[in-house]
This record gives structure tokens, C-alpha cells and sequence, in this order.
């Protein structure tokens, strides 16, 4: 920022004037210390991690405070975004933290979609704040900024290098966010295999060219323990809760059969240089850096969107107005269009079904009159089995009647009452 | 705990009379399977970087991955499963043992996993096809077994429990191996949450009902020593377990183990892991019992829906020669059944046309 004001000056005259005696302006940053102050501060942390990887309790660590929250499961089917927020308070400096969690990243088994929830949640907070920016009656003083400052991207100790699924994420990330990437639980890895392992990340970072936050070297007071700090990158860090008895002191460590891993022992893991560096050091920084790079990176591209052009010294700007009513103008045709568009489709949809129902009911009609034939058919035919039938019976009971009488005459020499009983049964 | 084997049999006197003798048939087994030598086929899976490596080392003591190409992190984006086979030939007293070694670089490194357990069961399949055709050979003198008898699973000790993709995959893999989850890298986690660790995915194997490979019970006729351990081994299942391919000198020996600044973890130390546990169930005792479920269990599976589905296929498709020698099916074809059904229906109607024509008679007769 101050680069280009100065750029600005460049065409007037310069005169460094000699002050005749103290006037009282240097406690200008005191004045800008006591109203910051006043209002206090705020600061986004986003954490990228496997669930389990020890996320929550690093944060807790650095904290030095237990923040609730509840444990994560393994079988979520997305990532979420968690968001808390806390008011801390430590001397009369009072800091408003937020924690955002990612939870579930890295438990599926199609891992292509994990990066797409958390770059959705950090463009939504710079499309809040450029709301606001963009607001008639805008209030940015006391705007609670929920834009993500520092992305603590956590490697898992493979021993080997980085994850694919890592490498993919921090790619996508590096544009919009401060990434500090850290190895999780570096009590499993060697000293000498921690060396190696460092060189290979960063060496994989470097050839894939993701950009992870460096730590500025500008200002002199800062300058040579951020550049050695540097190149500790990734931090090697632990986290813990407990209290162990190390000594005559009680210091925050993980016990082990074997020994006692202490949090804040440098020769162990690298926590209090994260510490230093993320708190002590560079916070305003990154702070800063979010605002001036990442912000104004998102606002520049989503204003382009939108149509609008920096003032070019060769064509008249832009007035605002016009933008908005040409653009009101296209998004009404647009919207008349589609209304078009869908009546059109409804349309075309009756006549199908139209045409199908038609097709339906001529089957219908044709299966009924074959039915009908069938049955007629089938009717003849009985019809003429049962008059076969009784012709059958016909000439059965014709024979029958001419075998009886010829028995009658048989008998007729023999007696009467023989004829009277087969009258009676004819 | 050497030599699990003793000989049960009461040492009788051979100048007894009523000494027969063939108590020494356990003896006379052991010289011919000494001669005979064995085989045995380890498969290990996991994600990269869990130290399956060094574990399959620390266990035979030997190097097998002389020369390995490591992938960068952007090669393994979309990487497919490889299987890759080491076969080493080592001898202990006399008793030689050839081991293959499966490894799976590749599984569940890429982005995307899914069916990422195909090349896995694919080679499984392929192994138990290739011992089915010897098996069902003329000439069955010099048999190869192939299978494989047991896979090693290593569980992150990252997370909380099981991930989907190893649920997944355990749950793939159960029907057709001897499934032995392990925790991985267990230096990462005190003895409290080791605990918890275990608990919790014994809980979620009962849960997803995934079969992993059981002890056998002892039997009851064992001392009470020999009851104890077996019972702690089973309560310590899955094993936590670290490895190392380095020499570190801790409290005046030198052991395998890993140096760290604030103490050194001993492999062998039982205090510190299950690596000893491992090596006992794995090598010492129950190796042979693996072979035999695999044998009995999981090949005959494999053998008995292979024969099946080749039957079904042979009877709706008469041109296809039974490559194996088995016992024809009895079951009534298709087509006969139909024409038979159409008789019947023929002989019912007709039936009762002839009653309906009885009872018109009867009436006219009346």
C-alpha cells in the first residue's frame, strides 16, 4: 500500500523540512495502539486436517485454554465448515478468535470433492465483507471481519511426504488464504527422518508451485528471526493438554513408556516457534496480508464479474449508474427468456403425452377386439362340439330304442307285462 | 515360548510287551515336513508411509525392499493399485521356509479410491484359480501354493477409529483371506489412548459385522501358563505396532528400535508395543493355522461357487466342455418340464369334458 501513495507524490516536490523542537507527533502509534486497542481485535483461524490429527488440540494448545468441541466422526459423506467463535482476554488486550474447523475432510473414499467446501466458505466471507464495503450506509468500523487470516493446513507424519489429496488442496487454497502448513503429531518421526521429511515437502510445495506464507523480511526489528524462521517450515508440532511431571516442573506433555515429549522443549517439536511466529510475531501481519493481498485479489475478480473497469486515462470511466441499468436491463431479457424457454418446454411435454396416451388407447382397443374374436371363435366351437354331441346321442338313443324293440318282438311271444314296463320307461 | 509343538505321546518303553509304536507318528510327521520344507504367503495393505515396509523387515529380519521407487505426492494423484511380489528362501535349524511377500503400493493414496480393492481381490482369485486347475489336474505331484494366507492390514493410528475406505475394504476382503488388522506406527499414541484405540475398533469391527481372523481356543488339556498368554492375546488384538530397520543401543544392548530426543522406543519391547505378539501369532504359533483356514475355509468357498457357476453355465449352454472332471447335475431341464405341464393341462381338460358329457347322458337318461 505505501508503495503506490508514494507513486502518487512522486511528481510533486519533496521538501524535508528540520523541526525546531518536539512537537508531539510521534506518539501518533501510540494514539493508533490505544484505539485498536479499545476495540479490540480479531483474528480468523482455519484449520485443514484428517479428522483425528490432533486440530482441536493444537489449538487448545496455543491457547492455552479448552475450547468445546465435541470429537469428530469418520463417516461424514461431505466436508463441513465448523465456525466458533470466542472472546479472549489476556492483560487489557481483548481478542475476538474464531476457530473454523473442517470436519470430515479426507474420510471418504472419492476425495475429489473435500477442497470445494472450504474455498465455497472462504469466498463467502469475502463476498460479505465486499457487501458491506459495497453498502450505501456502511458501518465497516464495527463490522465483525469473519475473513479467514491463517490456514493451519496439517501434513500427516507418513514419513515419506505429502498426500496426494494434500497437494491438490493447499494448490487450491494458496490464492486465497495464508496457508502455514504443519506436521501433525511429530512424535512419531525421527530426528533424522524430520529433516528429510521437511526438505521433501517443501520441496514438492516448491516444484508444484503452491505459495504457503512466508514470513516477512522487510521490517528490520522482525527481519532475522522471521528469515530463520523460514526456514524451520513446516513446523513439527504436538499437542497437549496434560500436565507430567518433568523434573520439578509441571510442563504440558505426552507421556510414553519410553519417555515424556514435551510441548514447549524446542529440541522436541517446533510448537513454540509456531507459537512465536503465529502470536507473538507476525499476527497484525497476517491480518494484513489477507486484507491487502487475498481480499483484494477476490474483489478485483468478482468486480470484473460484474462489469465493472478501472478508470482508463483513454475512455471515460464508468459511472456506476449506467452499469446497473444496463445490467438490470440484460438480467430482465434474460428472465423473459427462460419464461419463454420453460413455456415452451411445458408445451412440447403435453403433446408428447398427448401422443403417447393416443398410442396407448389404440392398443388397448386392438387387444380388446381381438379378445372378442377369440371368444367368438371359441364359441363356435363349442357350439359345434356340443351339436357333434348330440347327434352322438341321437344315434346312440335311436340304436337304443331299435335294439329295445327288437328285444320287445323277441319277447312279444313271451308275456305282456314285460311290454308294459318298457312303455313305461321309454 | 519355543517350540509350541510337544509331543503328547506318554514315552513308553519300547522293550514293553504291549508296546505297539506308532506314538512316534508325530515324530516321523516332523521329519518328513522338515524335508518336505514350507511355504508361506504374507499380503500387506495399507496407505503409504504406515510402515509396512519396515515391519514385514523387523519381522524376518531381513531386507526386502533393496531398491524402492517412492512416488512424489503429485505422481500419486490418480495412481493405481500395483501387486508386487518379493520370494525369499530362509532356513532356521534346519526347517526352510519359503516366503512371499505381497505388497499394494498404491492403495489408498490416490484422490480418488474407489474400487481401489480390485487389483487385490483380483489377484486373490487368480492365485485360488491357478491351485483349483493343479488341484483338478491329471498330474498333482508338484503343486505350488500360491494363495494367500494372510493379510496385514495397517490401520492409521491418525484418526479415531476405522475410515470408510478401510471398512470398505476389510469388509471386501473377509470372504477370501485371513484378515489381521494392525495399528500402525503405534509410537504415536500413549498406552491411555491406546487403549481407547483398540476398544474402539474392535467395537466398529463387531459393528459393520467384519470377520477378521480368530484365534483358536486352546485346548482345554494345556497348562495354565500357556491358557494365560492365549487369553492375553487375544484381548490385545488388534496389535499396535512399530518397526525399525535400525540398530539403536539402549541400556547396554543393542536392539531394533527408534531414537528419539526424549527416549528410545524398543521393537521388542513388550512394554512399548505388540510387535513381540505379532511375531508369536504370526510366525511362531499360529502360521500353520492360517494355512489351514485359508485351505479349508476360503479356498473351498471360492471352490464350491466356482464349480457352480460353471454348472449353470453348462447346462443352459450344452456346447460347453467341463474343463474339470465333476459330477454331472441332476437338474431337470427347462424345456422338458414345460412340454410335461402342457400334457397335464391336456389330460385335466379332457377329463372334464368327458365327466361334463357322463353327466349330460345321466340326465337324458332319466
Amino acid at each position: 500500500m505505501a508503495a503506490t501513495e508514494l507513486d502518487l507524490f512522486s511528481n510533486e516536490d519533496k521538501r524535508n523540512l528540520q523541526l525546531g523542537g518536539h512537537v508531539g507527533f510521534d506518539s501518533l502509534p501510540d494514539q493508533l495502539v490505544s484505539k485498536s486497542v479499545a476495540q479490540g481485535f480479531c483474528f480468523n483461524i482455519l484449520c485443514v486436517g484428517e479428522t483425528g490429527i490432533g486440530k482441536s488440540t493444537l489449538i487448545n494448545t496455543l491457547f492455552n485454554t479448552t475450547f468445546e468441541n465435541e470429537e469428530a466422526s469418520h463417516y461424514e459423506n461431505e466436508v463441513q465448515l465448523r465456525p466458533q467463535t470466542f472472546e479472549l482476554q489476556e492483560s487489557n488486550v481483548s481478542l475476538k478468535l474464531t476457530i473454523v474447523h473442517t470436519v470430515g475432510f479426507g474420510d471418504q473414499i472419492n476425495k475429489e470433492e473435500c477442497y470445494k467446501p472450504i474455498i465455497e466458505y472462504i469466498d463467502a466471507q469475502f463476498a460479505n465483507y465486499l457487501e458491506e464495503e459495497l453498502k450505501i450506509k456502511r458501518s465497516l468500523f464495527s463490522y465483525h471481519d469473519t475473513r479467514i487470516h491463517i490456514c493451519l493446513y496439517f501434513i500427516a507424519p507418513t514419513g515419506h511426504s505429502l498426500k496426494s489429496l494434500d497437494l491438490v488442496t493447499m494448490k487450491k487454497l494458496d490464492s486465497k488464504v495464508n496457508i502455514i502448513p504443519v506436521i501433525a503429531k511429530a512424535d512419531t518421526v525421527s530426528r533424522s527422518e524430520l529433516d528429510k521429511l521437511k526438505i521433501k515437502i517443501m520441496s514438492e510445495l516448491v516444484s508444484n508451485g503452491v505459495q504457503i506464507y512466508n514470513f516477512p523480511t522487510e521490517d528490520e526489528a522482525v527481519a532475522e528471526i522471521n528469515a530463520s524462521m523460514n526456514t524451520y517450515l513446516p513446523f513439527a508440532v504436538i499437542g497437549s493438554m496434560e500436565d507430567v511431571k518433568v523434573g520439578n516442573k509441571m510442563v504440558k506433555a505426552r507421556l510414553y513408556p519410553w519417555g515424556s515429549v514435551q510441548v514447549e522443549n524446542e529440541n522436541h517439536c517446533d510448537f513454540v516457534k509456531l507459537r512465536e511466529m503465529l502470536l507473538r510475531v507476525n499476527m497484525e501481519d497476517l491480518r494484513e496480508q489477507t486484507h491487502a493481498r487475498h481480499y483484494e485479489l477476490y474483489r478485483r475478480c468478482k468486480l470484473e464479474e460484474m462489469g465493472f473497469k478501472d478508470a482508463d486515462p483513454n475512455s471515460k470511466s464508468f459511472s456506476l449508474q449506467e452499469t446497473y441499468e444496463t445490467k438490470r436491463k440484460e438480467f430482465l431479457l434474460e428472465l423473459q427468456r427462460k419464461e419463454e424457454e420453460m413455456r415452451q418446454m411445458f408445451v412440447n411435454k403435453v403433446k408428447e403425452t398427448e401422443a403417447e396416451l393416443k398410442e396407448k388407447e389404440k392398443e388397448l382397443h386392438d387387444k380388446f377386439e381381438q379378445l372378442k374374436r377369440m371368444h367368438q371363435e371359441e364359441k363356435r366351437n363349442l357350439e359345434e362340439k356340443r351339436r357333434e354331441l348330440e347327434e352322438e346321442m341321437n344315434a346312440f338313443n335311436r340304436r337304443k330304442v331299435a335294439a329295445e324293440t327288437l328285444m320287445g318282438q323277441g319277447l312279444q311271444g313271451g308275456s305282456q307285462p314285460f311290454k308294459k314296463d318298457k312303455d313305461k320307461k321309454n | 515360548m519355543s517350540g509350541r509343538y510337544r509331543s503328547r505321546a506318554p514315552r513308553a518303553d519300547p522293550e514293553e510287551k504291549d508296546y505297539v509304536g506308532f506314538a512316534s507318528l508325530p515324530n516321523q510327521l516332523h521329519r518328513k515336513s522338515v524335508k518336505k520344507g514350507f511355504d508361506f504367503t504374507l499380503m500387506v495393505a495399507g496407505e503409504s508411509g504406515l510402515g509396512k515396509s519396515t515391519l514385514v523387515n523387523s519381522l524376518f529380519l531381513t531386507d526386502l525392499h533393496k531398491d524402492r521407487k517412492l512416488l512424489n505426492a503429485e505422481e500419486r494423484i490418480s495412481q493405481t493399485v500395483e501387486i508386487i511380489k518379493h520370494t525369499v528362501d530362509i532356513e532356521e535349524k534346519g526347517v526352510k521356509l519359503k516366503l512371499t511377500i505381497v505388497d499394494t503400493p498404491g492403495f489408498g493414496d490416490a484422490v480418488n479410491n474407489t474400487e481401489s480393492w480390485r487389483p487385490v481381490t483380483d489377484y486373490i482369485n487368480q492365485q485360488f484359480e491357478q491351485y483349483f486347475r493343479d488341484e483338478s489336474g491329471l498330474n498333482r505331484k508338484n503343486i505350488q501354493d500360491n494363495r494367500v494366507h494372510c493379510c496385514l492390514y495397517f490401520i492409521p493410528p491418525f484418526g479415531h477409529g476405522l475410515r470408510p475406505v478401510d471398512i470398505e475394504f476389510m469388509k471386501i476382503l473377509q470372504e477370501k483371506v485371513n484378515v489381521v488388522p494392525l495399528i500402525a506406527k503405534a509410537d504415536c499414541l500413549t498406552p491411555t489412548e491406546i487403549k481407547k484405540f483398540k476398544e474402539r475398533l474392535r467395537e466398529e469391527i463387531d459393528k459393520c459385522g467384519i470377520k477378521i481372523y480368530q484365534f483358536p481356543d486352546c485346548d482345554s488339556d494345556e497348562d495354565e501358563e500357556f491358557k494365560q498368554q492365549d487369553k492375553e492375546l487375544k484381548e490385545s488384538t488388534p496389535f499396535a505396532v512399530i518397526g525399525s530397520n535400525t540398530v539403536v543401543e539402549a541400556r547396554g544392548q543393542r536392539v531394533r528400535g527408534r531414537l528419539y530426543p526424549w527416549g528410545i522406543v524398543e521393537v521388542e519391547n513388550p512394554a512399548h508395543c505388540d510387535f513381540v505378539k505379532l511375531r508369536t501369532m504370526l510366525i511362531r504359533t499360529h502360521m500353520h493355522d492360517l494355512k489351514d483356514i485359508t485351505n479349508d475355509c476360503h479356498y473351498e468357498n471360492y471352490r464350491a461357487q466356482c464349480i457352480q457357476t460353471m454348472a449353470s453355465k453348462m447346462n443352459s449352454d450344452n456346447r460347453v466342455e467341463s474343463p474339470i472332471p465333476i459330477l454331472p447335475l441332476s437338474t431337470p431341464d427347462g424345456e422338458t418340464e414345460k412340454l410335461i405341464k402342457k400334457k397335464d393341462e391336456e389330460l385335466r381338460r379332457m377329463q372334464q369334458m368327458l365327466q361334463k358329457m357322463q353327466q349330460q347322458m345321466h340326465e337324458q337318461d332319466l
